[in-house]
């Protein structure tokens, strides 16, 4: 301590300063503001779930069997990214291809499903028009749907960036951002899975 | 368009001749007006050829400087909007008495007192705000530049969108009738099936994307990009203070979003979200826009905290007293600033526990706010002061915010409340705060920092005129309010009966003449500097003897900021480096890493403003095309990936030695 306090402070770096990079750090905090977004959904979905309004109920619409493909097409997809980064990781660009084409699939398979459900619930008589209940429902479930499918857009966008470029830094990091966003999504759809449909059909 | 009705509703929408307002005369009039400035403004920038240099050097700038600069004049120019929807309205309550029905019929004057509050608190404070941060932070943390270059332009220019459909809504079609926060179920498709809300709901839209990014991106630039050494607790005051407040941005500004998106699916869609029938719930709108919209408030307030921190102790020649309480006080008015909703509509019916709680949380908040002013006093006390204007506009502040405080402090006794709740007495006291706390901090930043961004001080004669105008007409204007709040007058009414009351209408509207003209002592004072630049320059890049990292580079600092990155050991890092007689290097200089300009940004926000437009009006084959090129765009951006350079070591040398020239001709 004595011999450095007698030491002259330094007051500049003679050498070129490079800070850590904050990509990973912003997208996660931009995660966390996304995440507030379904915050409000859930909350809205909360308060409105139970108003049916004479309309049908979760216990009568909801097709569980059909939820649980979804949602095993979602967990697994979830699995694909991270065999996708671990050949990243490996510095393999074509097994990480191959496995974010897998996860792209499964993802794609999702919304199909969903979107199939969507159409029956209205052709139904069961769209979003009809109660508070379904109004929430819809925007809940359709806000996790919309992540998604941008979530494909980008990473169909990231594969072409991949095989132009190789798995140079700038599209790890982009790589890295992705896989957030989907372990993100799939986080919230266990809470919708849950929250929603598990407690919907409950008496 | 009237040839082939189903094509021209398919390509225009809901959007007719009608839509265009000529039939009144004061809009009409407003529109010549600004049609003929915008013409001579634009006129002027072709004759002078000045497109290209805009175009290269500040609208696809990724500079924060600039950036910060362009925010600031976006909040200027807008303020002037909403200045003249207030002076609009205080003339029309000082005339519209008894018989006379005024000159603004209610489904005008509605619309301006939306259009006031959206715009002063959107369009000006946002901005401003932003602004500042994006100019001082980097410098005071010692970086060369935000963490997201791109994101900071690109934020800039959606907020800049959103501004500019609110203006549109002028001219074309009309704004929201609804309040500032647009309460449903009048802001439903049922009470308000016009294109108002539509403006309302996608302004905000777009403009809060920016604001959201620009949050992530000075929160990151905080975290990571801080000088070397320069450890949390050393940050200077007004970076702590950004940092709460971009903290509370990425909390906050994401239940606007989701509330507006529930809001135009109800109008768009038919949904039953916040609908009185089948099952809606209208108060969980009201729930979830305070949710936001009190964070909000300390959004605003908390970086001018910072600012008036900077300047007392700049002005006071001492450092500033109590740091750690400041810092700690900033991050419980953060915390708490999410646990105090509910006091905007204590008369709901939560009962009496919920508004107690919240009574309190509110009450509490006085706590660290007081512990702030007293920090200012000690550090005013024995100090060597000095009243230049910012210090000026700081102690104005200081007097108006406590009154503002207090006022409020009585609104948060629930009790109290619910005699008060809509009445003037609440208007008088958030205009108390905001004019008070917001707007003269605001002033004292741009009195302050302006040498700093443009190398010359503003002039001290037309400042202190705008002073003592803004000053002495806020008190005309507001405080009448108070008295008439406490007669029972709420707020939003465009005619009155009684004929006693219009005495203190009248003392208000002298109020607003009296700062009408200190805005304009402000525009002159702006153009007196200007002319007189040489006189007022700034050679040393320390006008005032400052205390801060900003202040050791020079007046505008260089593109790449600082030629060396500075190494921190103090809060104050400039003064200490100035008591150790620190000599900036003349030689060996390196290259330095910058980003790249680029226009991108500039041209999502402009897809995002024609989406925009096509949504309110709906005019769906046009949503689609601008949707469509909006993520083309985005996709087309992420494809770049050469978007830095290095500025050579010999440039830097050549702008250093210019420096080191200027200085010495000053000695």
């Amino acid at each position: 301590m004595g011999a450095e306090a007698r030491e002259p402070l330094q007051f500049h770096l003679e050498t070129e300063h490079h800070p850590q990079n904050g990509t990973l750090l912003g997208f996660w905090l931009y995660l966390m503001s996304d995440c507030l977004i379904f915050a409000c959904m859930f909350a809205v979905y909360g308060v409105l779930g139970r108003s049916y309004a004479g309309g049908p109920t979760g216990a009568e619409i909801f097709e569980l069997p059909l939820v649980a493909v979804n949602t095993s097409l979602l967990l697994l997809s979830s699995i694909t990214y991270g065999f996708a980064m671990l050949e990243m990781q490996r510095n393999r660009q074509r097994g990480t291809l191959i496995w974010l084409a897998i996860t792209g699939l499964l993802g794609a398979g999702f919304i199909g499903i969903e979107l199939y459900e969507f159409t029956h619930l209205i052709a139904d008589g069961a769209g979003p028009q009809r109660s508070a209940f379904l109004s929430s429902f819809f925007t809940l479930v359709g806000t996790h749907g919309l992540h998604v499918s941008c979530g494909i857009i980008w990473l169909i966008t990231l594969m072409v960036q991949v095989s132009k470029k190789g798995l140079i830094a700038e599209n790890k990091r982009r790589l890295w951002c992705l896989s957030m966003f989907w372990h993100f999504l799939d986080v919230v759809w266990v809470g919708v899975f849950s929250f929603v449909y598990l407690m919907g059909v409950l008496p | 368009m009237s040839d082939h009705p189903d094509l021209a509703k398919l390509i225009f929408g809901r959007l007719t001749w009608e839509a265009i307002p000529l039939h009144e005369p004061i809009l009409l009039y407003t529109f010549i007006a600004v049609a003929l400035g915008g013409i001579a403004v634009l006129g002027a920038i072709t004759y002078f050829r000045l497109w290209g240099y805009l175009w290269r050097e500040w609208f696809t700038s990724i500079d924060h400087k600039k950036i910060g600069i362009m925010y600031m004049v976006l909040g200027l120019v807008m303020l002037l909007r909403g200045f003249a929807d207030a002076i609009m309205m205080r003339l029309q309550q000082a005339v519209a008495f008894g018989d006379s029905a005024g000159y603004l019929p209610p489904h005008h004057y509605d619309q301006i007192f939306t259009a006031h509050g959206v715009i002063m608190i959107f369009f000006v404070a946002m901005p401003i705000v932003t602004g500042l941060m994006n100019y001082i932070v980097p410098l005071q943390i010692g970086a060369r530049d935000v963490a997201f270059p791109f994101l900071n332009n690109f934020s800039f220019w959606m907020t800049t969108a959103g501004a500019v459909l609110v203006m549109m809504s002028l001219f074309v079609g009309e704004f929201a009738r609804t309040g500032w926060l647009a309460y449903p179920p009048l802001s439903g498709i049922a009470a308000s099936p016009d294109v108002g809300v539509d403006y309302y709901i996608w302004a905000l839209q777009i403009a809060g994307v920016g604001t959201l990014l620009s949050g992530v991106n000075l929160l990151v630039t905080i975290i990571k990009m801080r000088a070397p050494g320069m450890k949390l607790m050393q940050m200077p005051v007004f970076t702590w203070t950004a940092l709460c407040t971009n903290v509370l941005i990425v909390a906050a500004f994401p239940v606007l979003t989701a509330v507006l998106a529930l809001l135009s699916l109800d109008r768009y869609l038919g949904f039953h979200v916040f609908t009185n029938e089948l099952g809606g719930n209208a108060m969980m709108y009201v729930n979830l826009i305070w949710i936001w919209g009190h964070p909000e408030v300390y959004i605003l307030i908390l970086p001018m905290f910072g600012v008036f921190s900077e300047v007392v102790s700049t002005f006071s020649r001492k450092r500033l007293f109590g740091y750690t309480s400041m810092v700690y006080a900033s991050i419980v008015i953060t915390v708490l600033a999410y646990l105090v909703w509910l006091h905007h509509f204590f008369t709901m019916g939560s009962g009496a526990s919920v508004n107690s709680f919240f009574g309190i949380t509110t009450m509490i908040i006085s706590i660290p706010t007081g512990a702030k002013i007293f920090n200012w006093l000690f550090t005013m006390y024995r100090g060597r002061i000095t009243f230049e204007l910012p210090m000026m506009w700081t102690v104005a502040f200081m007097v108006t915010f406590a009154i503002g405080g207090m006022t409020g402090v009585l609104l948060a006794v629930p009790p109290a409340d619910f005699s008060l709740h809509n009445s003037l007495f609440l208007i008088a006291h958030f205009h108390n705060v905001i004019i008070g706390g917001v707007l003269f901090g605001a002033f004292a930043a741009i009195n302050f920092w302006f040498p700093k961004a443009f190398g010359f001080k503003l002039d001290p004669f037309w400042g202190k005129c705008s002073f003592w105008l803004w000053v002495v007409g806020f008190y005309f204007a507001f405080m009448p309010l108070y008295v008439l709040g406490l007669m029972g007058v709420t707020r939003r009414l465009n005619h009155f009966e009684d004929p006693s009351l219009q005495i203190w209408f009248q003392i208000a509207a002298f109020g607003a003449v009296l700062i009408a003209l200190g805005i304009a002592c402000m525009l002159i004072q702006f153009v007196v500097s200007f002319r007189r630049r040489e006189a007022l320059r700034d050679v040393t890049g320390d006008p005032w003897g400052g205390r801060t990292l900003e202040w050791s580079t020079s007046s505008p600092p260089p593109a790449y900021n600082f030629a060396f990155t500075p190494q921190v050991h103090d809060s104050d890092a400039w003064w200490q480096m100035k008591e150790h007689g620190y000599r900036r290097p003349l030689s060996g200089f390196i290259d330095v890493h910058m980003p790249k300009n680029t226009g991108a940004g500039i041209i999502l926000a402009g897809i995002s403003t024609v989406l925009g437009f096509a949504l309110i009006w709906q005019m769906w084959p046009l949503v689609v095309l601008a949707f469509v090129s909006l993520l083309a765009t985005a996709i087309g951006h992420t494809f770049n990936y050469k978007r830095d350079f290095y500025i050579p070591a010999t440039e830097v040398a050549a702008v250093e030695a210019a420096r080191t020239e200027q200085l010495a001709s000053h000695v």
